[in-house]
């Protein structure tokens, strides 16, 4: 049920970011500044031109927040995997191989783990400028840490298992046992964390472009149409709403989605 | 013993300031991204750019300029913004009071309530209300404080106009203040008509930036008190025939608190850095507006004196926590 939400909704935000060009009513990007903070179609006086209205430039609200999942799906599948990527392998090898490596890596993730988010983000882009690779950037390097310690101590519970014993006894090196026998063993809790961190990685970089550290303000971005919003918020009220409701609705479907996994995925855990 | 403690901590704080700063002033400056190109207009000569590069310092080297830092440091001057053209510690002064006000009134918000949750769920354990707790800590923790702010902006400030959405005070009323701790100033001089508009500020950002906080104290709380109520002395309080209430609060709750308070510690950090958005969502005049600003800027001079200013906060937010954990926790206050 949760799998059919959430699948649901990724998949309707998937189809919307990559079928934005056809899709979208008007160019993203194409100003009419007559016709600017339009209310939505539910409105006494609306333009039937704009179906949701447009903003202060007199752009079309429907065709920004369909660009606008486009940057949020970009991110969260880019910076999702790389910090999977990372946090995986780091925490396998962690794991498995143990001591100085392992303390160093635990420690390293302790030390990552005490910096408010937030601010670390905000100071990372301030230090390798504004766009859409540092906003990426950004988040795996602060969200590796989220990969690394699950994986690690699932490889200590893994390492112990008779299987691993089995695959020693007749002969498997190391090497093997990690990639060929740990690895598909936490697959499926991988595939949780990483729906999850997608989730995650669309709140980092809606928080970015609406403090305007993320891309150009003129893309489209639902956190670039929030911070918009936010200054006519008295005139024009579902210029905010909107895009607000697109990510709540986007992070809800992530969540879904790997909450329904895990139950899925994992017959034993996911009671 | 504690004496001891608090000195020997006390101690560590001069390297992890002193690293800190040597981290930020290093990366700060390798990266592209030039603050005098910013504030030169099109047309200025590169007579004046080099001038302006003197005149704060920039055509030096990175170590030169650090020590020319450092040693003004030591004397109390961060240097002059150089997007507001004043002075740093002026500046911090003037907006840290607003953020003070605002941090400590969502952790007041964020332990009050995250404990009255979790000994409600524990008190009616197995009902309705316990049911109700979990959802709303589920529903906190799952939002993050960006988007509570955002909606509580609509919901309060727009939908239901029923609290002001920007600012720490009505811009009409013309009040003099002799310090920038509205709140803490109103309170002290007696002047009750000011305080509920002060506080109608206030209270939309405190909550948004409680609310994470909140469902993490409640949660770990909950399941420390659970555990607790199955203790010995709890079975002895019953026989003694104390009042359900009185055994949950004056004896499983000292008890349950330690898990908490440790836990806490990282959590009352991550409220910190989360003024930072709060404040510019709600438009509130603190350092975490400002540091915003400053990123945008790329002020080196202020965002060098705010992320110290941040680092100091949290030393001292860590040193209160291991504090009142040792206090609570005789065990290892006297290892």
């Amino acid at each position: 049920m949760r799998v059919w939400l959430g699948g649901g909704i990724v998949l309707l935000l998937f189809l919307a970011a990559v079928l934005a060009p056809w899709i979208a009513p008007h160019d993203p990007l194409e100003q009419d500044l007559i016709s600017g903070l339009l209310p939505p179609f539910w409105s006494a006086d609306h333009d039937s031109v704009f179906l949701l209205g447009t903003d202060s430039l007199g752009r079309d609200l429907l065709s920004r927040l369909i660009y606008g999942a486009r940057v949020a799906l970009i991110v969260a599948i880019a910076a999702a995997t790389l910090a999977a990527l990372l946090g995986t392998v780091l925490g396998l090898l962690a794991g498995y191989y143990g001591g100085a490596f392992d303390i160093l890596i635990s420690r390293m993730v302790d030390i990552w783990m005490a910096f408010p988010p937030v601010l670390l983000s905000i100071v990372l882009v301030a230090v390798i400028g504004t766009g859409l690779h540092s906003v990426i950037i950004a988040i795996v390097v602060i969200d590796w840490t989220r990969f690394c310690r699950v994986v690690r101590a699932e490889t200590l519970v893994q390492r112990e298992q008779e299987y691993i014993a089995s695959a020693v006894t007749i002969g498997l090196d190391r090497w093997k046992i990690l990639w060929g026998e740990i690895l598909p063993n936490i697959l499926p809790l991988l595939i949780t964390l990483l729906t999850l961190e997608m989730g995650i990685a669309i709140i980092v970089e809606a928080i970015l472009s609406f403090v305007g550290l993320s891309v150009s303000s003129d893309q489209a971005t639902w956190g670039g149409l929030i911070q918009e919003g936010r200054q006519y918020i008295h005139q024009a009220w579902w210029v905010m709403t909107l895009p607000v409701a697109c990510i709540i609705v986007a992070v809800l479907g992530f969540n879904a989605l790997g909450d329904g996994l895990r139950s899925l995925l994992d017959p034993v855990m996911g009671r | 013993m504690n004496a001891h403690f608090l000195l020997r901590r006390l101690i560590l704080v001069v390297p992890t300031l002193f690293g800190v700063s040597v981290i930020v002033f290093i990366l700060l400056r390798v990266v592209p991204g030039d603050p005098i190109a910013m504030m030169t207009p099109p047309g200025a000569t590169q007579a004046d750019i080099d001038h302006l590069r003197q005149l704060y310092g920039l055509d030096k080297s990175i170590l030169e300029q650090y020590l020319i830092w450092f040693r003004e440091v030591l004397h109390g001057d961060f240097g002059i913004s150089i997007s507001l053209r004043q002075d740093v510690v002026d500046l911090i002064l003037s907006r840290l009071p607003a953020t003070l006000e605002l941090a400590f009134t969502a952790m007041l918000i964020a332990v009050v309530l995250g404990v009255l949750l979790a000994l409600a769920g524990t008190y009616w354990q197995g009902r309705w209300p316990e049911t109700l707790v979990d959802g709303v800590t589920g529903l906190t923790q799952a939002i993050p404080d960006f988007l509570w702010g955002l909606i509580f902006i609509l919901a309060l400030g727009v939908f239901w106009p029923i609290l002001p959405i920007s600012g720490r005070i009505d811009p009409r009323l013309s009040v003099e203040f002799v310090s920038q701790f509205y709140f803490l100033e109103t309170i002290l001089r007696g002047n009750f008509a000011l305080l509920p508009g002060l506080f109608n500020h206030l209270i939309l950002p405190a909550v948004a930036l409680a609310l994470p906080l909140t469902a993490v104290i409640a949660r770990t709380l909950k399941a420390s008190l659970r555990e607790a109520m199955t203790q010995d002395y709890v079975l002895l309080a019953q026989i003694k025939g104390f009042g359900k209430w009185r055994i949950l609060v004056v004896e499983a709750l000292r008890n349950a608190l330690i898990p908490t308070v440790a836990l806490s510690g990282v959590q009352f950090n991550f409220l910190l850095g989360g003024t930072v958005l709060i404040e510019r969502i709600f438009s509130y005049p603190g350092i975490g507006n400002m540091a915003i600003g400053a990123v945008i800027d790329r002020d080196l001079p202020l965002i060098q004196g705010l992320i110290i200013t941040f680092a100091i906060m949290f030393i001292i937010i860590n040193l209160m926590v291991d504090m009142s954990y040792r206090m609570l926790n005789p065990k290892v206050a006297h290892e």
